[in-house]
């Protein structure tokens, strides 16, 4: 195994790390915000992707160019679910945790049914575009243009929602997150919060689909493999931590590449269930996390 | 215990000696093969869920990695079979007391989560044995194993045609379940597992000693559930890491008790009773066309369960079953 291919492998890494981070950061939001683990994320993901795939087949556009619009339309989508059934779900008297659990895995089954029956079970992909098929090489290391593009994108996303948090909205956000019952005396309309709350997320994980669906085929079931490395990446960082959401991700894309290099590819993901195990036996609350 | 809980007891143990003779003679007149297979299934999936129950709600342990003792059962008892010639009949038990250390494996390091964090690291958990398993080629590896057949017997828990034998002994799976929970529900362990899933710092300051409850809650669900998995591998005469330990699975099992009741005695059943129908039937008669509506009935039932009665079915009948524990919720 020569330097190469390690250093290879360790910028892939790194550029999925990025894509992993913000689907993280969108699930890791909601969490903090509302103690709500969503186990429709990586199914807002996939729609995201199919929104994409669908809006180039229409207009022919770049994907970049449509990222916009992908990302507004998801931003309703998540106070759409947040209206519909999440504010449904906090509300009941009765195993608020089981039930939060299972509404969003009984929607998670529901959208995935319904793209089968809009687009059938074929993989499809997003052919053209500016950095579409092309690769560069910087001594000796190959990268691909989508995912250099895509990771770029993701960084910005991950930039723009640390400031999101640093404005008046960010600290109602913050606020909500701290004592939920004591903002509504200072005014805070805590369900518009949880709303867009859920919108935030909704669009984080939107960018990342639009991304992603650049180099990566979309299917019905695409979402849950990139859940469930969302659901590890957001517990190794901490819940309702977006800087650990950050290093967790990264931290994951490097281990899972190594893992394929070291091991076997179908083995890829054990490195970082193993890692993550190893750090929450010592840290129960991840690396950052304070919930 | 006053009066009314022993008499409350008394009507459980009625109740449930009547289900389980109408089960019992439920399949005799019933002929075709669809129908038994599917009542067979359902009652695999609500003794599957009593399991899951016995520690997801009395002890308040969301585990979303059942599927890894449910494999672990079948693997054990049916390569028991296949390598060394040990009948399933004695494998079952062999498959349930290695899902109960598994359990006890998993839950050594994992009950120190709290929360949504115990959940994940039970799914993390759960990936990394399907994973190990589709690698593993001593097991089978992703071609998994068939169990050969030799005859008609209820040593080798096998029958070709026979559908009846097979419900019996689903029939009496769910049957151990049930009077498991039952004896829990009434022991001082039920009481202090209840104690744990409400308040456990409430709990630990009356004497009871978390960790050593959660695992025995363990220990009893994994045993169960291994069992299950052996049956199952017996019932199907063919196993894979996709068909008995795969992520989808882990949310299949507690899927009845939660949305029939999670921590009451009937929940699991109601449940299974909703639930495995709804989406076999919906599987038959839709999800050939592989257009999915299948999947969006399955899913649109979830959540609307979910949202209506969050208490779970088993609040439909009567106030006095569903409402001592909803009290305690």
């Amino acid at each position: 195994m020569t330097l190469d291919i390690i250093l290879q492998a360790a910028i892939g890494g790194l550029l999925m790390g990025l894509i992993y981070a913000l689907v993280a950061a969108g699930l890791s939001l909601i969490f903090g915000l509302m103690d709500v683990v969503n186990f429709a994320h990586g199914e807002l993901m996939m729609i995201a992707m199919y929104a994409a795939f669908v809006l180039w087949q229409v207009s022919g556009l770049d994907p970049l160019l449509l990222l916009p619009i992908v990302v507004v339309l998801m931003f309703g989508l998540g106070m759409g679910v947040y209206r519909g059934l999440i504010a449904r779900a906090l509300s009941v008297r009765f195993n608020r945790g089981m039930v939060q659990i299972f509404v969003t895995f009984g929607l998670a089954i529901f959208i995935r049914g319904a793209a089968q029956f809009c687009f059938g079970g074929e993989f499809r992909s997003i052919t053209t575009g500016v950095v579409a098929n092309r690769t560069a090489e910087i001594a000796g290391v190959f990268l691909p243009l989508p995912q250099v593009a895509a990771s770029l994108v993701c960084l910005a996303a991950f930039a723009g929602l640390l400031l999101i948090s640093r404005t008046e909205f960010g600290h109602a956000l913050e606020a909500t997150r701290e004592d939920r019952d004591a903002v509504a005396l200072i005014g805070i309309d805590r369900d518009r919060i949880f709303a867009l709350g859920w919108g935030l997320g909704a669009a984080a994980v939107g960018i990342a689909g639009v991304m992603l669906a650049t180099f990566y085929y979309v299917s019905p079931n695409v979402g849950a493999n990139f859940a469930i490395t969302a659901y590890v990446t957001v517990a190794l960082g901490g819940f309702g931590s977006l800087g650990g959401a950050l290093v967790a991700g990264l931290l994951i894309g490097e281990v899972e590449a190594l893992t394929a290099l070291v091991l076997e590819p179908s083995l890829k993901q054990v490195g970082m269930f193993v890692i993550y195990l190893a750090v929450v036996l010592f840290r129960p609350r991840g690396l950052f996390g304070t919930l | 215990m006053d009066n009314s809980i022993l008499r409350r007891r008394r009507t459980e143990l009625v109740g449930g000696a009547t289900v389980l003779l109408a089960l019992a003679v439920l399949p005799l007149p019933i002929g075709d093969v669809y129908t038994q297979n599917l009542i067979i299934i359902t009652i695999l999936f609500a003794g599957l869920a009593q399991a899951w129950n016995i520690l997801g709600g009395y002890c308040g342990q969301i585990s979303l990695g059942h599927a890894l003792y449910f494999g672990f059962g079948a693997y054990v008892s049916t390569l028991l079979f296949v390598r060394l010639g040990i009948p399933p009949a004695f494998g079952m038990l062999a498959g349930g007391a290695v899902g109960g250390a598994g359990a006890l494996l998993v839950g050594w390091p994992c009950f120190r989560l709290s929360g949504h964090y115990y959940a994940i690291a039970t799914v993390v958990v759960g990936e990394i044995g399907w994973l190990l398993f589709l690698n593993w080629d001593y097991v089978g590896g992703a071609t998994g194993v068939y169990v050969p057949f030799k005859g008609d017997s209820w040593v080798a828990l096998q029958f070709r045609t026979a559908k009846l034998p097979y419900h019996y002994l689903v029939l009496g799976f769910a049957a151990a379940t049930w009077i498991a929970a039952f004896l829990i529900e009434g022991s001082r362990w039920g009481f202090a597992w209840r104690a744990v899933k409400d308040d456990f710092v409430a709990a630990r300051s009356l004497g009871v000693r978390i960790f050593p409850s959660k695992m025995a809650a363990a220990a009893i669900s994994g045993f169960f559930t291994g069992m299950g998995g052996a049956i199952y591998a017996q019932y199907v005469g063919y196993i894979d890491p996709d068909s008995v330990m795969a992520g989808a699975l882990s949310i299949l099992i507690p899927l009845p008790a939660v949305l029939g009741g999670v921590g009451t005695l009937w929940g699991p059943l109601i449940g299974a009773a909703v639930l495995i129908p709804v989406s076999e039937l919906s599987r038959s008669y839709l999800g050939g066309s592989g257009r999915g509506v299948d999947l969006m009935i399955y899913g649109a039932l979830i959540m609307v369960v979910a949202l209506v009665r969050p208490q779970g079915l088993v609040s439909l009948f009567g106030r006095r079953r569903g409402g001592a524990d909803a009290r305690a919720a």
